[in-house]
Parts: C-alpha cells; sequence; structure tokens
C-alpha cells in the first residue's frame, strides 16, 4: 500500500512538471533579452512588454477577441440555460432527438461547423464576414457546454422549491427568477467563463468566419510567421497565462464554496 | 396546456437558432459538395466529379486514413497517460484530491495555441531544447531534433490533452461504489485481481469518453501540424482549410468536409448502439 502512494505521487509530480515547465519556459523567455528562444539566456529585459503596448493592431484584436467573447457567451449561456431548464423539468417529444442536436457541436470537430457557416453566410444567404459571424460561431459550439454545465445544477435542487414558491402565489416566471435563477447562479457564472474562455481561445472556427477585423487567437497565429516578432507574441501569451490562470482559480473557488453549500443543505 | 406554453418558450430561441446556424449550414454543405464550382453559374450546376476526384485521389485517402491513425493514436497515448493519474488521485491522494487535481486541470485552460506555440518553441531546431543541450555539450548544434515530424505532432497533443482526459476518467472512477472494491478483497481477490475486474470494467464510461474527447478534435486538426508538423506532419484538416483560403474550391472542400464529418460520426454512432452517451457525460 505504502509503495503504491509514493509510486502514485512520484507520477502525479512528473505529469504536472511536464505540463508546467514549457508554460513556465514561455514566461522565462518573455523576459529574455534577445530575439531567438534559446538557451543561453541573455539577461533580463522588459522590453517585450513595453513593446506590446505599441502594438496597435494587437491590442485591437484583444479588444475585438473580449467583445466577441463577451457577447456570444452571454447569448450562449441564455440560450443554453432556458434549454437546460425545459430539459431537466419537463418531459415533451421530440426530448430525445432534441439532446442528440444539442450534443452535436460537442462532438463534430469545430473545422467541420466552421465550413459549414462559411458556406452558409457567403454562398446562401451573402452576409460579410465580420466579428459577428464569428460570435454566432462560437455561439453553437458553446450552447451544449454550457446546457451541461447548467442541467448538472438544476438536476441537483428539488423542484419543490419551486412549487413552494408557486403555492406563495408566484408566477411560474416568477419563481423562475426569483427562486431557480438564484440557486442557479453559480453554475451559470461557470458556464459563462467556461464558454468565454472558449471564444475567446477558439481559432480552429474562425479562421473560416472572420472578416477584416482578427480576433486575438487569428492575430497572433499570423504573427507566427515573423520569427522576429515571436518574442512579443511569447509577452502577450505570458500575460493571458497569468490571466487565465487567476480567472480559473476564482472560478474554481465559486464552484468549491458551492459544492460546500451543498454539503450543509438538508437531505430531502 | 399552459404546461405545454411554458415548454415551447424556453426552447423556441435555442431550437430556432440550432436548426439555423448548425443543422441548415450542415445541410447546405452537404448540397454544395454537388456543385461544379464556387462562383458563376458553376455554382447552380450539379456535379459528382468532385466525389470522383476525391475517391480517385490517392494521396486525399491516405491522408484522410493517416489522419484518423494518428487521432486514434494519440488519443490511446493520452488515456494511458492520464489514467495513472485519474487513479492516484481518486484511490490513494485522501482529502488532497481535489487540490492535486486542479494542479492537472489548470493548463487546460491555458490558451491552446499558446501551448502548441511553447513546443514550437521548445522544439526548434535552434529552440530550447536544442540549444539547452549544446549549451551543456550534449548535442551538437543546429540539430533539428522533433520539431518538422509527426513525432513533434503526437508529443504536442499529448501536452494538449491529458489534463482534458484526467478529468472524465477521474470522475468515472469517483463513482466507482468503494464497497465492490471491499467486496472483492473479501471474496479473495488480490489488489491486482481487483483492479483488472473490478476497478477498471466500472471506469470504462470515463475512459471512453476521455478517448472521445482527444479523439473528436484531433481528427479535425490542422493548427499543430502546421505549427510543429513540417511536411511529413500534415493532417487532413490542413488540406481541407487549404480547399478554402488556398485553392479556393469550395465544393471539393465541403466533401472532405463531409467525409470528416463521417469519419467521426460513424464510429459514435456504432458506439451509441452499446452505451448510452449521455452516460460518459457523467449525466
Amino acid at each position: 500500500m505504502k509503495r503504491s502512494i509514493s509510486l502514485g505521487s512520484t507520477y502525479f509530480w512528473l505529469l504536472a512538471i511536464f505540463l508546467y515547465l514549457p508554460i513556465f519556459l514561455l514566461v522565462l523567455f518573455s523576459f529574455n533579452d534577445a530575439e531567438s528562444l534559446r538557451f543561453p539566456l541573455s539577461g533580463f529585459t522588459v522590453r517585450w512588454y513595453q513593446a506590446l503596448l505599441e502594438a496597435g493592431e494587437l491590442l485591437q484584436a484583444a479588444g475585438n477577441s473580449i467583445i466577441v467573447g463577451v457577447w456570444s457567451s452571454l447569448l450562449a449561456t441564455i440560450l443554453g440555460t432556458m434549454a437546460a431548464i425545459a430539459v431537466v423539468r419537463y418531459e415533451f417529444p421530440g426530448k430525445q432527438l432534441l439532446l442528440v442536436v444539442a450534443a452535436l457541436p460537442l462532438v463534430i470537430p469545430s473545422v467541420v461547423i466552421g465550413v459549414a457557416l462559411l458556406i452558409l453566410f457567403r454562398q446562401l444567404v451573402d452576409v460579410e464576414l465580420s466579428l459577428l459571424t464569428v460570435g454566432l460561431g462560437h455561439v453553437v459550439i458553446n450552447i451544449p457546454i454550457v446546457m451541461l454545465i447548467v442541467a448538472a445544477r438544476l438536476a441537483g435542487f428539488p423542484t419543490n422549491l419551486e412549487e413552494a414558491a408557486m403555492d406563495l402565489g408566484c408566477t411560474y416566471w416568477g419563481a423562475l427568477r426569483r427562486v431557480t435563477l438564484p440557486i442557479c447562479l453559480p453554475a451559470l457564472f461557470a458556464a459563462f467563463l467556461t464558454a468565454f474562455t472558449t471564444s475567446v481561445d477558439e481559432y480552429a472556427m474562425s479562421v473560416f468566419l472572420v472578416g477584416t477585423d482578427a480576433t486575438l487567437p487569428i492575430y497572433m497565429y499570423s504573427q507566427l510567421r515573423f520569427p522576429r516578432k515571436l518574442p512579443i507574441i511569447v509577452a502577450l501569451g505570458s500575460i493571458i497565462l497569468v490571466l487565465s490562470i487567476g480567472v480559473i482559480l476564482f472560478s474554481e473557488w465559486l464552484r468549491r464554496r458551492d459544492a460546500v453549500g451543498e454539503v450543509s443543505e438538508p437531505d430531502v | 396546456m399552459e404546461q405545454n406554453g411554458r415548454i415551447a418558450i424556453l426552447l423556441t430561441p435555442t431550437v430556432l437558432f440550432l436548426i439555423g446556424l448548425f443543422l441548415i449550414p450542415l445541410l447546405v454543405m452537404g448540397l454544395f459538395s454537388f456543385r461544379e464550382g464556387s462562383f458563376g453559374e458553376a455554382q447552380t450546376a450539379f456535379t459528382l466529379r468532385h466525389y470522383a476526384e476525391f475517391f480517385a485521389n490517392e494521396a486525399y485517402l491516405r491522408l484522410l486514413g493517416r489522419s484518423v491513425v494518428l487521432s486514434f493514436g494519440v488519443s490511446v497515448l493520452t488515456v494511458l497517460f492520464a489514467f495513472p493519474v485519474a487513479y492516484y488521485l481518486s484511490f490513494f491522494a485522501g482529502d488532497k484530491k481535489y487540490v492535486l487535481l486542479t494542479i492537472i486541470i489548470v493548463p487546460a485552460w491555458v490558451s491552446y495555441l499558446l501551448r502548441v506555440l511553447s513546443w514550437k518553441v521548445i522544439l526548434g531546431g535552434s529552440g530550447a531544447l536544442a540549444s539547452f543541450l549544446s549549451w551543456l555539450g550534449l548535442a551538437q548544434e543546429g540539430g533539428t531534433l522533433l520539431l518538422f515530424s509527426p513525432e513533434a505532432v503526437v508529443v504536442t497533443l499529448l501536452y494538449v490533452w491529458v489534463p482534458f482526459v484526467a478529468l472524465p476518467i477521474f470522475a468515472g472512477l469517483e463513482r466507482i461504489d468503494k464497497d465492490l472494491l471491499e467486496a472483492a478483497y473479501d471474496l479473495g481477490c488480490n489488489r491486482l485481481q481487483t483492479f483488472w475486474r473490478v476497478t477498471l470494467p466500472l471506469s470504462l464510461p470515463g475512459v471512453l469518453a476521455g478517448f472521445l474527447f482527444v479523439f473528436i478534435p484531433t481528427v479535425g486538426e490542422y493548427v499543430t501540424p502546421a505549427l510543429v508538423g513540417g511536411p511529413e506532419g500534415i493532417m487532413f484538416g490542413n488540406i481541407v482549410r487549404d480547399q478554402f483560403l488556398r485553392a479556393l474550391n469550395w465544393p471539393m472542400g465541403a466533401l472532405m468536409s463531409l467525409a470528416m464529418l463521417v469519419v467521426v460520426l460513424v464510429p459514435l454512432f456504432i458506439l451509441s448502439r452499446f452505451v448510452r452517451l449521455s452516460e460518459l457525460a457523467g449525466l
């Protein structure tokens, strides 16, 4: 027993090193005073970070990504939550079919969805490609993610809370707004964050749907062709890394707090 | 009656959205593969030419086959790397298991493009690993090591997916009733037999979920091959992309994309005959 524990934890830490070392290297090189990313290191600098501030296109792309991320994730959260409530609370004809269709974007490579939307927009309805078309694509892949997260939370608490609210004079929509949604709030928040992260990082599909305004991954990828710009991209990457780790730890903390609350609820 | 109204209000927006921006586009893509060309009169002409061309072109089919094999290999490898960690966390890590799990999961949330980029930096000919080794005097200056090869694609994708796969396997192991293991011990199984006959079979839904988690996106992968794969490492996704962004042969691209869809959905469909896929999602 003892031996397998130490074997397991050794493997765990080796894997953790494997996962973190490349990320750490990226941050290390972002402070390295040389254009080529190689050893030995040539001294400490923050000039790549200074160069970031002057890279107008890049900041523009970052701004675009945040705008698209916010509205597409909001839309996905609203749509996904409404569908999740219907699916968890009610039986209706065609429910299985709906579940299959709603889950399909998860099990189809995003390239395929990108291609299909590109043909729709450019050949069938003639919509100019823009940040709007990119965002709509992101909503498609985020709806099932939101549904999974919210449905898991909804399934975890009994319907009689809603019924109690309605007995006390709430309308159905009132009960939804004043009981169901507040209980689901941590899940809604987690769903939004997950959708937002997915959107901001999406490249494989976005590249087909983007117009002249680039999102951040599109811009970053296009800059990889120029080796001299690599350190600037690496500096930008380091900032994103630190930010996203912050966001994850925050949402993990939210989830944990939520889970603790669940334990203290009386058994029904 | 009132209830039907509620269901309709809750569902209509999402259903309309998915029909308009997901099902119809897929259908249009399918129809588009029969079009002569993407512009002018060719847009409306019906033809099977692209199908004939596709199935006659051995290079396309070989690339599709190779991409599926590579995706399968990467998925199996990722599961093999992730399983021991999930097993350790679920059975031996005690109170710390969620903290340790978070440590493994966090990299999954870091930008995919950046994590692929980090491997380009590491594996590059004059990159981190090569220069580090030559700095230590262990390797010659300018060796290319792994970069621009199918192996580089496998290592990079393994790196990208391990945390994603550890999660469903862990969740699957957590769902196992630990009393069953006690029962197996009581009935005279040793640890290995218990693992082989009880734990492993019961963990299969989680393992399968993890496998699909990797396999599906990897079949469509083209970013990693483009960044670290080199000419030998390109995948089917790369030529699909080229049909739209370089060759401008959209009907052929639609057909290739359709082929990719079939390659993913057929095994999934067969699988759904034997397992309830919703179970894999943990619902």
